[in-house]
């Protein structure tokens, strides 16, 4: 079947031990010095002063993540209170990143479900036409949305030619605009994955909680979702991941009003505002909640897998 | 008693799978029939019209933009590449090189760009190209683009290889073929499958790619989402929805080849 890793222990083999290191250095030496190495020189970055024009100087403080999480007034002398602009900004990111996949997953889910269950010839093509969005280009279909949620665009023309509206409704530039955007952009994120679990669900389970007389939303709701359970949170994940750090569509769809965490991180290091050290700072602080959220529900799963094998 | 397709349908999924893509289709769709447009606003339908695809090639802007697409079809073409060398090499390593403590460091490294948000690869790039007062121009661009394409190229070679048991290698040796024989003239060709969906899919995800390349780039040196993205910033003008239409089928003409190879694949 696809997608299960039918791995025999034939497949899996020690063919190529002698020359596993030399197969793995180019992997290692590209990786390490470009993603480990500048991961580890922005950590640096975050703790040094910065330079106006861009840039920093070396010398050690905490001033970064001093201005992200504290006021201290204009000069610098006033007691420290809570600075909630950046707090918001994060706030609202997830906020808007959370919405995104919820709106996902209500689509999503009905649509793999309904792929999954088509005879084995159309599934493919179905999966087909589900990824062939997800390989044009992110910054084409952002325009393209763009292009359609604009006042006087082809939905509001349609609207008011339909008679629904008698003024054009205003989404771009609204918070709905980056929602409806990035739903957009990473919606077949969350097909795919779910598909490939309900694929290899045992339909068995469902003709047997019929035969006990459970309803077919019962049967959805405590046998099916149960089992797909790792399809929907690898699908909640790839959605609200590259949604949270998002630029395109907050920056294009949203305006200056709606800003997320992309954009004040893009600002640190572009035009005259640039405050490197702080965009370092903010992205260690992106970069850790990710990892956070990535090592919670990995451990979620793994306690999952346990009940189920126990 | 109900039947079987009975427990297996809910009805009103069939509605949502449509309304699912149509919300995917509708706004490409949309650009490429306004692509055709011979009005030169974007509001207002005027009539069928190659005019903007002629002011791609041969307007004001085309030197810009021929530019951008020569430097975006060289990094992509590079890159996927050399990151499918690279990830064929790691995956042989992972899948054939038996039990050691490298492995789970070693996936977990090659999956690193893909966890790691891309606004947070591409500010830890920009660092780190200045730290070592590298120029930033082509050659940063290619050697980031290189890196986030590994995982990408990897995913599906590493499937593959899985797939492929190793008596077919076992019996070349048998027959006196040597490890690097063996490796050439027998699990190379049974991963081409493999290997080619893997290269086109990094290579897609290069072309795709604009967070990092934005920060990554010098100044004057754009690849076509920079240029397209600089461009729209100033409005959406109709020669951007007539390169927009150009580079989906690019991308449509790549995915098809891809699912084309795979289904080649099955049916062996």
């Amino acid at each position: 079947m696809a997608g299960a890793a039918a791995t025999g222990g034939s497949a899996r083999s020690e063919t190529y031990a002698s020359a596993r290191n030399w197969l793995l250095l180019p992997s290692w030496a590209v990786l390490g010095i470009f993603v480990l190495a500048p991961v580890a020189m922005m950590l640096v970055y975050s703790f040094l002063t910065k330079e106006f024009r861009g840039g920093v100087i070396w010398e050690f403080t905490l001033s970064a993540y001093d201005q992200f999480f504290f006021d201290r007034g204009l000069f610098g002398d006033e007691p420290a209170k809570i600075e909630w602009t950046y707090i918001l900004i994060f706030w609202r990111s997830i906020w808007q990143a959370g919405l995104a996949t919820l709106l996902a997953l209500l689509i999503g889910f009905p649509t793999a479900y309904f792929i999954a269950t088509r005879p084995a010839q159309t599934r493919t093509v179905w999966v087909f036409l589900i990824t062939i969005p997800y390989w044009v280009n992110l910054l084409i279909r952002t325009v393209s949305m763009k292009f359609l949620l604009r006042d006087q665009g082809p939905l509001n023309d349609f609207l008011l030619a339909t008679g629904l509206i008698d003024d054009p409704i205003r989404i771009i530039n609204t918070n709905a605009a980056v929602q409806i955007g990035l739903f957009y952009s990473y919606l077949p994120f969350m097909v795919l994955p779910i598909y490939a679990s309900v694929e290899r669900y045992n339909f068995a389970l469902s003709e047997a909680a019929a035969d006990l007389y459970a309803n077919k939303w019962t049967t959805l709701r405590r046998i099916v979702i149960p089992s797909v359970r790792p399809g929907i949170i690898a699908g909640c994940i790839l959605v609200f991941v590259p949604s949270l750090g998002a630029f395109l569509a907050p920056d294009l769809l949203g305006g200056a009003k709606n800003f997320m965490i992309g954009s004040l991180i893009e600002e640190q290091f572009k035009g005259n505002a640039g405050n490197w050290p702080f965009g370092a700072a903010a992205s260690m602080i992106l970069l850790t909640l990710v990892l956070v959220i990535l090592m919670f529900l990995a451990r979620q799963q793994a306690r999952a897998d346990r009940e189920a094998t126990s | 008693m109900s039947s079987r397709g009975d427990v297996r349908t809910y009805s009103g999924f069939r509605a949502i799978t449509m309304l699912c893509l149509f919300v995917l289709y509708s706004p490409l769709i949309i650009v490429t029939i306004y692509s055709f447009n011979a009005s030169r606003s974007i509001t207002v339908w005027e009539g069928l019209s190659l005019q903007w695809y002629a002011d791609v090639f041969w307007g004001p802007e085309s030197g810009k933009f021929k530019q951008a697409a020569i430097n975006s079809f060289t990094i992509a073409l590079i890159a996927a590449t050399m990151s499918t060398a690279i990830a064929t090499s790691a995956a042989t390593a992972i899948v054939r090189g038996g039990r050691f403590r490298l492995r789970t460091a070693s996936l977990g490294l090659i999956s690193l760009p893909l966890m790691v948000p891309e606004i947070v690869t591409a500010v830890a790039t920009l660092i780190f190209f200045n730290s070592i007062g590298f120029t930033r121009g082509y050659l940063t661009i290619l050697a980031a683009h290189i890196a986030f394409c590994i995982p990408f190229a990897y995913l599906p070679i590493q499937a593959r290889m899985q797939g492929i048991e190793d008596t077919y290698e076992q019996a070349a040796q048998d027959l006196y073929a040597t490890k690097a024989q063996a490796f050439r003239r027998v699990l190379l060709p049974m991963m081409m499958p493999g290997i080619i969906a893997g290269f086109l899919l990094a290579f897609i995800v290069s072309l795709d790619d604009f967070i990092i390349t934005n920060f990554v780039k010098g100044a004057g040196v754009e690849t076509l989402p920079t240029a397209i993205f600089g461009s729209v910033k100033q409005g959406i003008k109709p020669n951007i929805m007539a390169i927009s239409t150009m580079l989906l089928v690019v991308s449509i003409a790549m995915v098809t080849i891809s699912y084309i190879v795979g289904k080649k694949d099955n049916s062996t």
